[in-house]
């Protein structure tokens, strides 16, 4: 099954790359990575999501792997917390004036918005979980998709959860005392 | 102080303590090499850049300090690569400094440009692509912390030639600001409590020493855990020396060619103490089968070593020293007569097969040349190994009673690895007796680096193995191919010919009488010598588990007729 990890990374050059041919070598097949800035200019953040077969197992080998990486900060596991996750797809459908109405219908149901209008095409520009953007992509590929990109997914925990640690006593948490901040919520 | 990048190179790796590099100049590390002549650093100029590398890796397995390599840009950097990996397998802490072509031009294609950290990401522990020359004092402090401490290993740095060139304020950083590299020391409290929790119920405890135990300098508190609880104490190849071979609680090397009482020990026990090892496949032979009844205490520094290979009941991540002496007064003391007896019984058995017992049949095995050299050694001699059949008699017949002595290549394999280790180890103990026992196949590879042990005036014994054959292979293609022997029958030049050319003494040996004095004539010449040794060709190592077979299913030595 596919875990997801939340990886914090010192911003410098080549750091991605280290990541990936981390995942490449050891033999882990990564379904989706994104990558951005954070809040802080000298981290940037990775989602990466990675199929496990060996469930458990799989998941610590990845975080104790990412660890032996100089520049990774702090890895938590966040597929079994609570959280908030996100993809962004652009959808090119090939529809003249005609089917228009249609492709905006779907639009709405699915809240999606068209960003773009040509004289034989839309753009659909879509954001949410991954399930629901498949079933968008489902229902709009009779029209005729021509082209498509998506983000990759993203992922925050909610409220002051964390992910899961697996690997003992490295980095530990990324708030100095969880329990402090708990309290501290509203 | 403005200094070019050149001399902030040297101002760091002086501050840092380093005496002696091995490398090999060339365009892209030009102004490096000019630096150099104002600094009280030692050049060891080398005849290929792998030899470079097992240099530096040889003096600082026997050092325990960090060794350092240079190499130019392109063939001089790709020519460290198995060097490096080497390093890399056994987590050995050396610096590679290589040189880069100027900023501007990577990406170019410019001459003997190759992208050298790409190549080097999978097998280093960190590497850098330095540009500029205010980045190089920083880059070196954190490249040196980070190859000496957690599990170490080779970091390597490339400096573009404009940076080497280029000046800037020289200040060396007080501290490393590294947020995510803080190796673990101690263990959780309450998983020590679960270790010593198996302690007390076990009956059968094998402690598994591996490189870890030398690489933490534990060895004290090893000995110290050992006695207390009266655990036998089994060793990795590159955990030889760790413990003393003569201590009543040693049961020598463990795995595809340990000793038969030890590995029986290992599948009959019913407690595993692995301490700074990671269960490789030549110690464990098939994992379905691998000690079954045990359960496991697994004290590692790196925690991707945890249930990689065996699935461990209480992972202890950190600093093997610090975690054994937080452990040892925690534990009771017990004497296991009984489990000591039944791996004595054993030992027995498996003696009367020995080849120590064969009497002289007027030809040459390299086990009993081993047990040679280690008498007329007195057993305290830094020995370094190629790799194959002489390296596994040399690990079984060599019997270390300290630490820090023995060099050979075990997690990568490499040939042509024993000759440059041990000049690298010259360096690093100039008053210790050094032998590299090599094989006629391995000693090809780096050949050329005797002219280097001239020039330097290493005292170095070189004694090559010769079987005119790839033994190990020779033996697999024995045992496992049906005799048929494909690209194993080599040819060798004349030895001593070659010995001659470089200007080194040497001496070819053919019959048992002859053994002796030629070792001791060896150990009394001064600067390089070699000793070749004509051995019985088609000896095997024995004993032998084979690959994907079951640990305690051994093939063992044929009793030999009359």
């Amino acid at each position: 099954m596919n875990y997801t990890f939340i990886a914090l990374v010192e911003n410098r050059p080549g750091v991605l790359n280290r990541v990936a041919s981390l995942f490449r070598r050891r033999n882990f097949n990564i379904e989706s990575l994104a990558v951005g800035r954070t809040e802080d200019p000298e981290v940037s953040r990775m989602t990466v999501v990675v199929d496990c077969p060996n469930g458990e197992m799989d998941a610590h080998k990845i975080e104790a792997n990412l660890y032996k990486l100089v520049n990774v900060i702090d890895v938590q596991d966040v597929t079994h917390q609570p959280s908030v996750t996100r993809d962004l797809a652009l959808i090119k459908v090939m529809v003249g004036p005609e089917r228009r109405a249609e492709v905006n219908g779907l639009a709405e149901i699915f809240r999606a918005r068209i960003v773009d209008v040509a004289a034989d095409s839309v753009i659909v520009e879509i954001t949410g979980t991954e399930d629901k953007i498949e079933g968008m992509i489902e229902l709009l590929r009779p029209l005729g998709i021509v082209e498509m990109v998506r983000t990759g997914q993203v992922s925050m925990t909610r409220g002051v959860n964390d992910g899961v640690r697996r690997v003992p006593g490295v980095n530990g948490s990324r708030y100095d005392d969880v329990s402090e901040l708990a309290e501290m919520t509203p | 102080m403005k200094k070019t990048g050149a001399e902030i190179v040297w101002e760091c790796l002086t501050r840092e303590g380093v005496e002696v590099v091995f490398g090999y100049p060339g365009g892209a590390n030009m102004p490096l090499y000019d630096a150099m002549l104002s600094y009280p650093v030692h050049h060891v100029l080398v005849r290929h850049e792998q030899g470079g590398a097992h240099m530096a890796d040889g003096y600082a397995r026997a050092s325990g300090k960090v060794g350092v390599a240079m190499a130019t840009s392109g063939p001089g950097a790709t020519n460290l690569v198995t060097g490096i990996a080497t390093a890399m397998m056994d987590s050995v802490p050396v610096v590679f400094i290589t040189g880069q072509v100027a900023a501007h031009l990577i990406g170019g294609d410019a001459f003997q440009e190759v992208d050298v950290t790409g190549i080097t990401l999978p097998i280093t522990k960190h590497n850098y692509l330095v540009t500029r020359a205010d980045e190089i004092a920083e880059t070196i402090r954190e490249a040196f912390y980070i190859a000496r401490s957690g599990r170490p290993g080779p970091v390597l740095i490339d400096i573009c030639k404009n940076a080497q060139v280029e000046s800037c304020e020289f200040v060396y950083p007080d501290e490393v600001k590294l947020p995510g590299y803080q190796p673990v020391m101690h263990s959780p409290r309450n998983l020590m409590e679960d270790a010593v929790k198996l302690i007390e119920k076990a009956h059968k405890p094998v402690i598994l020493c591996g490189h870890g135990v030398i690489m933490s300098k534990a060895e004290e508190a090893l000995m110290q855990f050992a006695v207390k609880t009266q655990t036998p104490v089994a060793s990795t190849l590159l955990g030889l020396g760790a413990f003393p071979a003569s201590n009543e609680l040693s049961l020598g090397m463990m795995g595809m060619h340990g000793e038969v009482h030890t590995n029986l020990a290992i599948q009959n026990s019913d407690l595993i103490l692995a301490f700074g090892m990671r269960f490789d496949d030549r110690v464990t032979g098939t994992l379905k089968t691998y000690a079954p009844r045990a359960k496991k205490i697994h004290i590692e520094i790196d925690p991707s070593e945890m249930h990689k290979n065996v699935a461990v009941d209480v992972p202890l991540v950190g600093d093997l020293k610090t975690v054994l002496t937080d452990l040892i007064p925690m534990v009771d003391e017990y004497d296991h007569e009984e489990w000591k007896q039944e791996i004595n019984n054993w030992k027995a058995e498996a003696d009367k097969r020995s080849i120590m017992n064969w009497v002289d049949d007027g030809k040459l095995y390299v086990a009993h040349l081993v047990a040679d050299i280690w008498k007329a050694t007195g057993g305290g001699a830094i020995v370094a190994t190629d790799v194959g059949q002489h390296q596994m008699w040399t690990a079984q017949y060599y019997q270390l009673e300290k630490p820090n002595r023995w060099l050979t290549s075990g997690g990568a394999g490499t040939m042509g690895f024993g000759l440059p280790a041990s000049i690298g180890a010259w360096f690093a103990a100039k008053d210790q007796e050094i032998w590299a026992v090599v094989g006629d196949g391995g000693f090809q590879m780096t050949a050329a680096e005797l002219t280097t042990a001239v020039q330097e005036g290493a005292n170095i014994k070189v004694a090559i193995m010769n079987n005119n054959f790839l033994g190990m292979v020779r033996q697999w293609q024995e045992f496992f191919f049906e005799k048929r022997y494909s690209a194993v029958d080599m040819l060798t030049p004349d030895f001593i010919k070659l010995a001659d050319a470089h200007g080194v003494p040497a001496r070819r040996v053919t019959s048992p009488d002859e053994v002796n004095e030629a070792i001791e004539w060896a150990r009394k010449t001064k600067g390089p010598v070699v000793l070749e040794f004509k051995v019985e060709r088609e000896d095997g190592v024995y004993p032998m588990v084979p690959a994907g077979a079951a640990l305690d299913q051994m093939m063992q030595r044929p009793v030999k007729a009359g």
